[in-house]
């Protein structure tokens, strides 16, 4: 067995540490909770000359963005970070970033979005942005945290892709815990992502180009369209990029994690930290003969949606877990985007939803639990009685 | 819209990678009004062609030679601007 050499970090940590390694040419932030100790830690990195990033501490998260728009134009890798409001104020530019199509990373650290304000963990800020046009990726744990900052570096600027990515993960429950990681060294990570090249850099004096011209109804839908097929590209060429992370670090990830799902009767969907409760009680309930699993999306965009069919064929009762209420009346975004593979593929679990977790409600084995035992009375009658579910909300 | 390209023949992102290539967009079509010279007032001071936000004042030996009109929008600023009141705008007669 060889010794692991632990560091102490947390999430935030995680990420400072690994755009220190990546050393990004231009880095536009505005510190927001719970993201801070990105932005703190990163520029300590900077005044310390550990790196030779141009830092940009701009004065809104709308100039942010604003200032990586213009930097990854120019021809620079440029990153930021954001949480919740934050990104809500870089809104506009977060859908032009997507749609000229600039490879920026962003690590985002999950906050719900006000009001009533609040500054704890769940997805509203995120899955609102969903249909932006940005890659999400969401992180189970500070080391995937790490591990996936700069996995993202070449997703967004590979050539079939050249979308922005957000790497996310849960406010104050990641972001704020300390782990111990296992860190890459320097020359592997800057081996792994490579130099940044982008075509037409508007740097290059000797041949011109346009930026964000006006688009009207002769192109607009066309550049839509390479937008959606960017994403669909995606689906193949982001294998390619985790092929080669394996081969560099020793790490093998896919769109989607199972977790004893080979067997499973029952199971339930859920992303981020809440897995890692989940595959607690998962091994409990193994030890009862209860066939329980887990499946866990890492991608969410684009969706990964033959892979979630495969993983779920087998099972017959399914609860996908939704940590922000998309108000529809039918339930969370992920519940309803699976809903949406599976008829197609002909594949029909009884399924419920089950939003939890807003604002940072804590979500313990017991209410992962009570989920699993509902399951196993759905299995039972084959009737799903309540669709849509509010896990730890006082009724 | 027959002649125009499919989303795999243009650059992504909405980019424009060919310099000056404005000449080739059709303004003309927008104008309601059209700038019309008289050529007996004008006398070629060529404040029109200072003026002109989209270059549409056409000029030969130091005279003003007409417009283009598969360029100019109609804007008027032309007409406003010349001292001497030779350019009208005349409604477009479709």
């Amino acid at each position: 067995m060889t010794k692991k050499n632990l560091i102490p970090f947390t999430g935030d940590q995680a990420v400072a540490y690994a755009m220190k390694q990546i050393d990004p040419d231009v880095v536009a932030a505005y510190p927001i909770t719970p993201q801070t100790e990105i932005v703190m830690n990163f520029s300590n990195y900077v005044a310390n000359g550990q790196v030779s990033t141009e830092m940009i501490p701009v004065e809104s998260e709308h100039s942010a963005m604003s200032a990586c728009v213009g930097a990854a134009a120019a021809g620079a890798r440029t990153m930021t970070a954001t949480s919740a409001n934050g990104l809500a104020l870089m809104w506009e530019i977060v859908y032009i970033a997507a749609s000229t199509r600039l490879p920026i990373v962003m690590p985002v650290v999950n906050r719900a979005l006000s009001g009533p304000i609040n500054i704890h963990c769940d997805h509203s800020d995120t899955m609102g942005c969903r249909d932006s046009g940005w890659i999400h990726i969401y992180c189970e744990n500070a080391q995937e945290v790490y591990e996936n900052t700069i996995l993202a570096i070449r997703i967004a600027e590979h050539k079939k892709i050249l979308l922005p990515v957000m790497v996310c993960q849960d406010g104050f429950i990641t972001s704020h815990a300390v782990e111990g990681l296992e860190l890459f060294d320097d020359k592997k990570v800057k081996d792994f992502i490579g130099e940044y090249k982008i075509e037409n850099p508007l740097l290059d004096v000797d041949h011109p180009v346009t930026y964000g011209p006006l688009d009207l109804q002769d192109y607009y839908f066309e550049h839509k369209r390479q937008q959606g097929e960017a994403m669909k590209a995606a689906l193949t060429a982001i294998p390619e990029v985790l092929k080669k992370f394996e081969k560099t670090f020793g790490r093998k990830y896919d769109f989607i994690e199972t977790y004893k799902l080979d067997d499973a009767e029952i199971a339930i969907v859920a992303m981020s930290s809440t897995a890692g409760t989940v595959k607690f009680v998962v091994d409990e309930l193994r030890q009862k003969g209860v066939k329980a699993g887990l499946l866990r999306p890492r991608i969410f965009r684009p969706f990964p949606k033959e892979k979630l069919i495969t993983a779920l064929k087998n099972v017959k009762a399914v609860a996908v877990l939704d940590r922000s209420e998309s108000f529809s009346a039918e339930g969370g975004p992920l519940y309803t985007d699976i809903k949406a593979a599976l008829y197609d593929s002909g594949i029909r679990p009884l399924i419920s939803n089950y939003i939890y977790g807003l604002g940072g409600r804590d979500i313990f084995p017991a209410d992962i639990n009570k989920v699993y035992v509902d399951l196993q009375d759905i299995l039972k009658t084959g009737k799903v009685k309540t669709p849509l579910n509010y896990l730890g909300s006082r009724e | 819209m027959e002649n125009k390209k499919s989303w795999k023949e243009i650059p992504i992102g909405g980019k424009i990678i060919e310099a000056g290539n404005a000449a080739k967009y059709n303004t003309g079509s927008w104008r309601t009004f059209r700038p019309e010279k008289n050529d007996k007032k004008c006398i070629n001071c060529l404040f029109c062609w200072i003026y002109c936000p989209d270059s549409s004042i056409k000029v030969e030996d130091d005279k003003m030679a007409g417009f283009d009109y598969e360029h100019c929008k109609g804007c008027g600023i032309c007409a406003s601007i010349c001292p001497v009141k030779c350019i009208d705008m005349k409604k477009e007669i479709q």
